[in-house]
């Protein structure tokens, strides 16, 4: 074929691509649908509603109080030596967070069949928009997580920031990351065979679970530390130990261990947009 | 090369049928099995014509084979074919919401699709959020929208509720309100499926001059796909039939419109074979077919047109005498919706030693609009019933059109059954 008159065109449809494409420059071209995304989400998530925006603080409130109560006073997990309120409301934060993300991305093509049937634009500006809006909220929420830390800082709490809390934004881009590529590789697999669908939404569940977040790193016993590995096999763990590390001081910060983290990011992201670029061509006839 | 704006090269597309469970997971491992060994899609070379009539011997269909065209720029285009002919599964490939199975398209400019008006409206935003995101989904850049914002609220005629959700619109201003957004796009190349049956009759008549206004100038290439032959008629420049997944006819729009009335022609009931009918036999009839006014037998025809049914007769005796031929017109269901017989117009007719005899009757400016007239007919002679066919002769299929011979197609009047005109005069007597 002759290259030089390919090059005439502006757009070439063929049956599938040839190589690896990102398409990120299309998504760029796309940035106003993107923003409009993200303040559609804004808008329309709590219209209708007494209490508004106050729904952002409502919820890791009681998720708080709950885990403070359980975990905290009845089953008496440890904390590190930190008051239990921070302790949970760090943890609940980053897991929040990334389930946040990976709920809005893993629902793309499920969500926005209807959408995608009718008219075409690149398809990542929607779980991008995704990850955008739980950004923010996340940063409204870290408003309430500053006020209860200031708190505690002047009743005289053992608390202490460190100079590792330098690492926060690289952290929200590893927890984002993370959730946004294994999110988008589970819409992809998902629409043409479900199944995966039921056992990704239980495995999420359990997953919490084998992260720090209702319990530090250093609270595992002794007869339980072959398990550890496990743990720190998870991606997520490193992450949340560094972040509790950096705002709070205690913890473990591990730099293999969010090198580790920092590699699957990459790997995940990018096979992620792979595999959804090729799921897109083809989503409207197997959806 | 000339200013071709589209080149559509042998796309094809495969659809799978029926269901997606254990059998699909098979077919996936034996082509991913096929792919790892280098070798061609197993399931490509299967798959049979798109006639969904037929009973399909494979999982696997093409609905569209093989198709190439070329449109050039500032051609408007006209898409026909029947229900299932390919017609959306094509528009949907060059939207790019779905890829063809082989094949490409290959196209210069930005491409604006509307499948569907007020895609991706949100009913908890208000019209001017969902102006904005709409626009944005239709690949508008903000301060495109920005600049057109008045234009289009304008165009829409929704000003009033412009900062209300959009879920307390009534469904025709929702819908006015995507027409409006889609229509004020300004892509090179716009690709437009059925969305003009929209809205009230004020609107819709907006809605066809703004489509013709895109279509007509600024030089813009258009693909328009309708079932309705008087707006394709006056909308577009150029035909492309489609016929089973495959081009039928490419060529100017009224060759290509009259080439689809004419595919429409089904093999006429043989009249002479009907069994059930009442009668003495003297003579009856043989066989029963609409002309157009060109003198063409044809199945299908435009509301508003000149016709001629045209009946044969044959005659079982010599010399018949005061033959008074009747027929009705019957809607689908079989209520009557007209008759006629030659005697209320004073005319009977004979025969000497001839077997076979054609009768004709003109009718001028055809006022029915409904789909299907199911004729029926009947012969007597001075009270005496002759031939009376129980089931019906044949069928007309009416196709909407310019009934009052201005120009356009009224599209608001899809429910009425029959139609008339007037001559219009006013005075200042009371």
């Amino acid at each position: 074929m002759d290259i030089a008159r390919d090059d005439q065109w502006d757009i070439v449809i063929k049956p599938k691509e040839k190589g690896i494409h990102l398409h990120l420059k299309e998504v760029w071209r796309y940035k106003d649908l993107l923003y409009l995304y993200v303040k559609r989400d804004f808008i329309s998530a709590y219209k209708q509603t007494i209490l508004g925006p106050l729904w952002f603080f409502i919820q890791p409130i009681f998720s708080t109080l709950i885990y403070t109560l359980v975990f905290g006073g009845i089953a008496q997990i440890s904390t590190d030596g930190l008051p239990p309120m921070l302790f949970y409301m760090s943890g609940i934060l980053c897991w929040n967070f990334f389930s946040d993300c990976l709920g809005r991305s893993s629902g793309t093509f499920s969500g926005n069949a209807g959408v995608f049937s009718k008219v075409y634009f690149p398809r990542l500006v929607v779980p991008i928009a995704g990850l955008a809006s739980a950004v923010l909220k996340m940063f409204i929420q870290m408003l309430l997580f500053f006020s209860i830390y200031a708190y505690f800082l002047f009743t005289g709490s053992s608390i202490g920031v460190t100079v590792y809390i330098l690492l926060f934004p690289l952290l929200v881009i590893m927890l984002a990351g993370i959730a946004f590529g294994v999110g988008i590789l589970i819409s992809s697999v998902t629409i043409k065979y479900r199944d995966l669908n039921i056992l990704f939404s239980f495995a999420i569940g359990l997953i919490m679970y084998i992260t720090p977040i209702i319990y530090p790193l250093s609270a595992i016993p002794a007869k339980y530390s072959a398990f550890k590995w496990v743990i720190q096999l998870n991606p997520l763990s490193s992450v949340v130990e560094a972040f509790r590390f950096g705002m709070l001081g205690t913890g473990e910060l591990s730099w293999g261990g969010l090198l580790y983290s920092s590699i699957f990011t990459f790997i995940i992201v990018l096979l992620g947009i792979i595999v959804f670029n090729k799921v897109e061509r083809r989503f409207i006839d197997i959806v | 090369m000339s200013n071709i704006a589209i080149e559509f090269e042998n796309i094809s597309k495969q659809y799978r049928l029926g269901t997606i469970g254990t059998g699909t997971l098979a077919h996936d491992l034996n082509r991913w099995w096929h792919q790892v060994r280098g070798k061609e899609d197993p399931y490509l070379q299967v798959g049979q014509v798109n006639d969904s009539s037929a009973k399909s011997t494979s999982d696997y269909v093409w609905a569209l084979k093989d198709i190439s065209f070329n449109v050039e720029q500032g051609e408007v285009l006209g898409i026909i074919g029947k229900n299932g002919a390919g017609k959306s599964t094509l528009l949907k490939i060059l939207s790019r919401v779905t890829s063809p199975t082989t094949g490409s398209i290959k196209a210069k400019g930005r491409i604006a699709s509307l499948l569907e008006v007020g895609t991706g409206f949100h009913g908890e935003l208000t019209g001017r959020e969902n102006i904005y995101m709409n626009g944005a989904i239709l690949g508008m850049t903000k301060r495109e929208i920005n600049r057109k914002f008045d234009e289009i609220v304008d165009f829409s005629g929704i000003e009033k509720y412009i900062d209300t959700p959009v879920k307390r619109y009534s469904s025709g201003m929702t819908v006015r309100l995507g027409f409006a957004i889609a229509a004020h796009l300004e892509p090179e190349i716009l690709v437009v499926d059925e969305v003009l049956a929209v809205g009230d009759a004020e609107f819709q008549k907006k809605a066809i001059g703004k489509m013709k206004d895109v279509a007509q100038g600024g030089g813009r290439t258009v693909l328009f796909v309708s079932h309705n032959m008087g707006s394709i008629k006056s909308l577009c420049t150029k035909g492309l039939l489609l016929k089973n997944g495959s081009i039928d006819c490419f060529d100017k729009i009224d060759k290509t419109v009259e080439r689809y009335m004419m595919l429409n022609t089904n093999t006429t009931t043989n009249v002479e074979l009907i069994k059930n009918r009442k009668g003495s036999g003297s003579i009856i009839f043989s066989d029963f077919y609409i002309e157009n006014s060109n003198g063409e037998r044809v199945d299908t025809i435009i509301t508003g047109e000149d016709i001629t049914f045209v009946f044969v007769l044959k005659a079982n005796q010599l010399n018949l005498r005061n033959i008074d031929l009747g027929f009705s017109l019957h809607d689908v269901y079989g209520d009557p919706i007209s008759n006629l017989y030659s005697s209320y117009q004073g005319q009977l007719f004979s025969t000497e030693d001839e077997k076979y005899i054609t009768v004709k009757c003109s009718v001028e400016d055809f006022p029915i609009s409904s789909n299907i007239v199911l004729v029926r007919g009947l012969l007597r002679s001075k009270g005496e019933i002759l031939d009376w066919p129980q089931d019906e002769i044949g069928q007309i299929q009416i196709e909407h059109g310019d009934f009052y011979r201005t120009g356009g197609v009224r599209t608001d009047q899809w429910n009425a059954k029959f139609l008339i005109k007037g001559i219009w005069d006013r005075s200042n007597k009371r």
